[in-house]
């Protein structure tokens, strides 16, 4: 049993220890390196030799000396012996063993002889091994759309693998691609088209919202529960079944290639998740305020402006920016309704951009940045509000 | 008296919701039936045009006499299919103005001309000429007169109006060979994709609800491809997986993991073997569903994160006394607890990978086996510019949910009847 499970931790570790040295390799790579191995063998054999050594050794010498002997044989390894390196990555390889050996010196032999030690222990890697794995994959397609806005044209085609920016240049050479699109595409106009569309979106959902949401949360009248739940249902409503139609109804009326329509459509496609929304938290403010204001003769605008809104400024900006998210995020529509570069969106812009083969890829990837950066801020941001109503399931994508 | 009241409430509620009901049923409820009026028309693109009558404006000075002026409207048709009936025409000229010679189908009083130009057949074009002088012999000016403009106006058929139904669009999405096809793909794409963000939904929820250093940050990073805009996200993708320059061939042919770069999505099969049995993978197919998978796990992770975090602590307090282990753990005490959350979230991410079209579209555009059926409603639609068959495919689409939610309701229910 013992044995067994030593051999499991052995294991368990080793691949941890190679799938952290692997991404330092890529990352590495990235950086203009030539290594064209991961030597996965010789690694996993330094796996298997430092947990074993660490639970022999166990306490006998402090964990901060152990860490940096077993880190230093395996740098010298690696980083000397079998292939020549830079410092910065064998500096970068020091660490990543630090925190390795840390990791697992948690183990000893006492707890590799306890019940389910093994499948604790492979909880943990996979803990361990899920943050790394994710912030990896999920982070270095934006990684690679900021480097490439950086990147030159022919930088690019050279060495698709070298990742790494000159910081000694120019800086008009640095962001060049983005004074092109701002100087020859108009971006700054798309900018301010879909800048206009966003936030106009949500001041009229707001405004149509924030009436609808009190109705349905506090007064009582025929249809409440019919409406009540019909919003859920035609907020599951596909948009391509809409888009047809509103196509042919919006070219009749003139409405395409107009901000106009977008802002009807977006406002009414957003239009169920914020009345959804805003009537669940309109429904925990304490009736009593209301009442004391009914006695001073309060009409519903009075009540509404005067007590509900103030009350509940948490939420409505929470719906406002979702609602913003939506509509700036938004592509279908913008693809159906505008074929003028004049009324282009940045989604559009961008989409139409890449549909010129010719168009460098780093026009692209600025163009890119440009639309993804207000609402990765926005969202970073105001992370804590955002989160409580994604999980009243808003965002529709 | 308190009848007045609940009267009041009644209106007061009507008042305050009906501008929102109005514009969604304007918006959303109105274009679901407009589509099943469309889907039996015969419509192309070119038809929904209105057509219009147009005039442009040319004016020409009279060098001998700088007094006279001629003008010169170039009448049209806009459009090349219709007539347009009793096109009528109103142009303003200066108080001082006198026409010269007057076509009979026109006069001229109060400094406006009007005319009246009977029908225009599809195509039809005339030059229209009329020629002015000042009735005190004063110099004009050209300016004047081109700040104004004609106002043309002219009755037409409207194709989308008239009772000619036909089934033929019906016909020819149901009975085209590639119909099956077409299902096959939107149900691999849509089950695969809801299945694997459910799944990596549960394994990031798992590891988000753990203790660790930096969790909150962690819980933001794993959103990112979730609140980013589709289009940007896909054109990175698309650069990613290039065949020629993309970073992950260069990657996988430095380290030799393989030896010629694959195009992730441009190739529609690629051959595996396993086992000794050969079969072909949709290869373009599966990287479109990769993407899915990327993109909206993060919304099956928010919801099964909170429902971890709702479960009581002596459930796992009282296991560890019981000495389970931690896949028992998971298995008898999470797992169940989360069954709900993850049948809720089966279905919304279903239909909404069903009806799912910008990320297809962006990444291959529908080529390569990636052809679903809200990308075919686009091509069908603007790409052979047949508005009819378009919309039959969307009706497509919404029996086909409603069957979906149909059957998944009934099923449910019965589960729910066991327990």
């Amino acid at each position: 049993m013992k044995t067994k499970n030593l051999i499991l931790f052995a294991l368990i570790s080793s691949f941890f220890l190679i799938f952290l040295v692997s991404i330092w390799k890529i990352l590495a790579t990235l950086q203009g390196l030539d290594i064209q191995n991961f030597n996965l063998q010789i690694v996993f054999i330094f796996g298997l030799l430092i947990s074993f050594a660490n639970l022999r050794i166990g306490n006998k010498i402090k964990i901060f000396y152990k860490s940096i002997i077993f880190s230093l044989i395996f740098v010298i390894c690696d980083g000397y012996i079998i292939q020549k390196l830079p410092l910065w990555y064998n500096i970068g390889i020091f660490l990543v063993l630090y925190f390795f050996v840390n990791k697992i010196n948690k183990y000893s032999f006492e707890d590799l002889k306890q019940e389910h030690s093994t499948q604790v222990i492979f909880f943990d890697f996979l803990t361990l091994f899920g943050i790394l794995f994710f912030s990896f994959v999920i982070l270095f397609p934006f990684y690679m759309m900021l480097i490439t806005s950086f990147k030159t044209q022919i930088a690019l085609l050279v060495n698709p693998l070298d990742f790494s920016i000159n910081f000694t240049q120019d800086l008009r050479d640095l962001f060049n691609s983005y004074f092109v699109i701002f100087k020859s595409y108009k971006f700054g106009k798309y900018i301010i088209t879909s800048s206009i569309v966003s936030v106009g979106t949500v001041f009229i959902t707001l405004f149509f919202a924030i009436p609808a949401a009190y109705a349905i949360a506090r007064l009582n009248f025929f249809g409440k529960t019919f409406l009540s739940t019909s919003i859920l249902i035609i907020y599951m409503f596909p948009a391509i079944v809409l888009v047809i139609p509103l196509y042919t109804i919006f070219s009749q009326l003139g409405l395409r290639n107009s901000i106009w329509g977008l802002l009807i459509v977006y406002t009414a496609t957003t239009l169920p998740v914020a009345i959804y929304m805003l009537q669940g938290y309109f429904k925990s403010i304490p009736k009593e305020l209301e009442e004391a204001a009914i006695m001073d003769k309060l009409s519903w605008f009075g009540i509404i402006s005067k007590i509900i809104i103030p009350l509940s400024i948490p939420a409505i900006s929470s719906v406002a920016l979702y609602v913003f998210m939506i509509a700036w995020n938004e592509f279908l529509f913008s693809l159906m309704f505008l074929d003028n570069p004049n009324s282009f969106t940045l989604s559009r812009a961008i989409q139409y951009l890449s549909g010129d083969a010719e168009t460098p890829r780093q026009y692209l990837m600025a163009g890119s940045v440009i639309v993804t950066l207000p609402v990765l801020f926005i969202f970073v941001y105001f992370e804590k509000y955002l989160v409580s109503g994604l999980t009243a399931g808003s965002v529709k994508g | 008296m308190k009848n007045t009241l609940a009267n009041n409430e009644k209106k007061t509620a009507y008042i305050l919701t009906l501008p929102a009901v109005a514009l969604v049923f304007a918006i959303i409820l109105f274009p679901i039936f407009a589509n099943v009026w469309i889907s039996f028309k015969e419509v192309e693109l070119k038809d929904i045009r209105i057509p219009e009558p147009r005039a442009k404006k040319i004016i020409k000075s009279i060098s001998e006499d700088p007094s006279k002026i001629k003008i010169l409207y170039k009448l049209r048709n806009s459009s090349l299919l219709q007539e347009i009936r009793d096109v009528s025409f109103q142009d303003k000229f200066p108080k001082n103005f006198k026409i010269e010679e007057l076509d009979t189908r026109c006069e001229y009083k109060k400094f406006t001309l009007k005319c009246k130009f009977g029908n225009w057949p599809a195509k039809y074009r005339e030059n229209f000429q009329v020629v002015f002088e000042t009735n005190d012999g004063s110099k004009i000016n050209k300016k004047d007169l081109k700040s104004t403009k004609p106002s043309l106006n002219g009755t037409s058929d409207n194709i989308l109006l008239n009772t000619t139904f036909t089934l033929k669009n019906f016909k020819k999405v149901l009975f085209d060979d590639e119909f099956i096809d077409l299902l096959l793909t939107t149900f691999y794409y849509t089950f695969f994709g809801t299945v694997g963000s459910i799944i990596f939904g549960i394994l990031t929820a798992q590891m988000v609800n753990q203790k660790f250093y930096g969790r909150t940050f962690m819980r933001s990073v794993l959103l990112f491809p979730y609140v980013a805009p589709v289009v940007a996200l896909a054109y990175t993708w698309e650069l990613l997986l290039d065949p020629n320059s993309g970073t992950l061939n260069s990657l996988l042919i430095n380290y030799q993991v393989i030896e010629t770069p694959i195009n992730l999505l441009g190739q529609k099969y690629v051959e595996i073997n396993i086992l000794g049995f050969d079969f072909k993978l949709r290869l373009a197919l599966t990287t479109v569903i990769m993407f899915e998978i990327w993109r909206y796990f993060p919304l099956a992770f928010l919801f099964i994160l909170a429902r971890l975090q709702a479960i009581p602590k002596e459930l796992y307090e009282a296991a560890d006394v019981d000495g389970a282990s931690p896949f028992q753990k998971f298995f008898n005490i999470t797992l169940p607890q989360i069954t709900a959350v993850i049948s809720i979230l089966f279905m919304i991410r279903f239909i909404w990978n069903f009806n799912k079209f910008e990320d297809v579209f962006l990444l291959t555009g529908g080529a390569s086996g990636t052809r679903t059926l809200p990308i075919n409603v686009y091509q069908q639609g603007f790409a052979i510019s047949d508005i009819g068959m378009g919309s039959a495919v969307s009706i497509v689409i919404v029996v086909l949910l409603l069957l979906f939610m149909f059957f998944y309701f009934k099923l449910l229910g019965k589960r729910v009847d066991e327990n």
